[in-house]
């Protein structure tokens, strides 16, 4: 009934203080990052908007080892309980807005008008719903096109909608909407790639339909959503199915605008790391959904980001 | 009915609450026994249980004409946070602030405690230059983790400048309003049922919208 995030023991920061090691963003990576670097005794700081990062996004993890089927929201708690019983200092609720390297130290600017000094940062800001890049979308984004299920889900109560997509989270999103929605069809362009599992869960739903190797090529509507045009390859025809809502779970895209001219990016934008999880920038690590691993699992971002706090402790040893 | 808050989460908020510099008052408007007034005011009891720092005022709205007036009350339930002082600067919550809105909720009552948000210099500069009333309504869900940045950040306004009313919208119990707005994705920020904003902006792209309408 309540997914309280708030702190009660607020650190105060010392703006004026070299850290040896700044963890920027609040997902599995980052907070992983900052309980490692402050076990090996580093000066840690982790930085970022709200606790949880991308699993904000999500209802329940069914694949973190230790927990199973947890509501997402009592993962995120446990990890925060985790980090302020282990007193790693944490500064919340700020965006970073630039990061730049000069004489060895990374300058981080907060959109509270505030800068911070470290001597080794992880990048690790996730990502931003990827979009369908379908003519409609931009113009009917949130008139109808939507791309959070447990956001919005309660504005489509009894109307038919449609989830573009067919990975883990276009399936959780099936699960939330199916019980609210009239009925829900799932377009995805290849073929279902979500854990078997949730899949058949999800096929047994009355009320699912889902159709694989369709194109959505067109949002068709007005002054809102009125219908999608999609081309089914198997059928080598093109339909148009009438809807009142599309859910675009296709992925992320990473948030890596701070980091262009900094670090080099591959053609998808994502920091190309190597397996210490560092970048083209000598003291500079990133991890979870900003990098190049193709894998998008907390349990993955949570270990990558142990990895960059462990070898960040060797870049500042060997100094 | 049984108690809003389980304990793990009364402790969280009081642990929270213990941070509050100087006394609030909430005043709550509700109408009779609908669902979601009764729902709220336990929410606000349970609440003040959990600081001394905590007044609560319930106003039955057909009893209190005077002051809904007063305070431009039309929804029930809504509430509105007074500082130590007895000023109303615009804070407004309509609907239950349940799931995340929990932390909106929490929140305003530490900053207008006195534990105010510092915002840059500019953002400051920017805000004291709005003269004339601006009206922002963030209509939210309950189920939207996005949604209590956009609520913090239109209260945050109020509380830096008395043109500016910030009201959180629970869009579930006021669905015709929301439909009125054309809501299907939150956070929708609507200033002075003009213009709109989606998800959860930068204060600068509040203030840009709220810039094109002085």
């Amino acid at each position: 009934m309540f997914n309280f995030q708030l702190s009660s023991n607020k650190p105060q920061i010392n703006y004026d203080e070299l850290y040896d090691f700044i963890a920027l963003g609040l997902g599995p990576a980052g907070l992983n990052a900052g309980l490692y670097a402050h076990r090996k005794g580093l000066k840690t700081l982790i930085v970022g908007h709200r606790v949880g990062g991308q699993l904000l996004n999500t209802a329940d993890i069914d694949n973190y080892l230790g927990f199973s089927n947890i509501p997402a929201q009592k993962l995120i708690d446990e990890f925060r309980n985790h980090i302020e019983n282990s007193k790693v200092p944490m500064l919340t609720d700020v965006l970073v807005t630039n990061i730049e390297k000069s004489a060895d130290i990374f300058i981080i600017t907060l959109n509270n008008g505030k800068t911070l000094q470290s001597k080794t940062v992880l990048y690790a800001l996730g990502g931003s719903p990827r979009k369908l890049k379908v003519p409609g979308e931009d113009r009917l984004a949130g008139k109808g096109v939507a791309y959070c299920a447990t956001c919005d889900g309660p504005f489509f109560q009894d109307k038919d909608v449609i989830i573009a997509g067919g990975g883990n989270s276009a399936i959780d999103a099936t699960k939330d909407l199916a019980r609210i929605a009239k009925s829900v069809t799932i377009i995805e362009k290849f073929t279902i790639s979500a854990d078997k599992t949730s899949v058949e869960q999800v096929a047994k739903l009355p009320n699912v339909t889902m159709f694989e190797e369709t194109d959505v090529t067109e949002i068709i509507g007005d002054k809102y959503i009125e219908g999608i045009r999609v081309f089914d390859r198997k059928a080598n025809k093109e339909r148009i199915i009438n809807t009142e809502g599309l859910f675009v779970e296709i992925g992320s895209i990473p948030n890596t605008a701070l980091l262009k001219d900094l670090v080099e990016l591959n053609k998808w934008g994502e920091v190309i790391v190597n397996n210490k999880q560092e970048t083209s920038l000598k003291g500079l690590y990133a991890a979870g959904d900003v990098t190049n691993n193709w894998i998008r699992q907390v349990i993955v971002a949570a270990a990558d980001g142990a990895k960059a706090a462990l070898e960040a402790n060797n870049y500042i040893t060997k100094k | 009915m049984g108690k809003l808050f389980n304990e793990e989460v009364a402790s969280q908020i009081k642990g929270v609450l213990a941070q509050m510099k100087n006394e609030i008052t909430i005043k709550l408007f509700i109408d009779g026994k609908c669902d979601t007034c009764l729902e709220t005011k336990q929410l606000l009891e349970e609440t003040k249980t959990l600081s001394d720092k905590i007044n609560l005022v319930v106003h039955e709205i057909n009893e209190s004409k005077e002051e809904a007036e007063k305070y431009d009350i039309t929804l029930t339930p809504t509430f509105i946070i007074l500082d130590d002082k007895g000023t109303y600067s615009g804070v407004r919550f309509s609907g239950f602030p349940g799931g995340y809105e929990i932390n909106s909720f929490v929140s305003s009552l530490l900053e207008m405690s006195g534990l105010r948000h510092e915002f840059p210099q500019e953002v400051v500069d920017r805000v004291a230059k709005i003269k004339e009333p601006i009206d922002i309504k963030v209509f939210v869900t309950l189920g939207c983790p996005h949604c209590p940045g956009a609520v913090e950040t239109a209260h945050r306004l109020a509380m830096l400048n008395s043109n500016i009313k910030a009201t959180m919208i629970e869009s579930q119990t006021f669905m015709e309003l929301a439909r009125t707005h054309k809501v299907s994705s939150v956070p929708k920020i609507v200033f002075n049922d003009a213009l709109d904003l989606l998800g959860n902006q930068p204060v600068e792209a509040f203030l840009d919208e709220i810039e094109t309408l002085l």
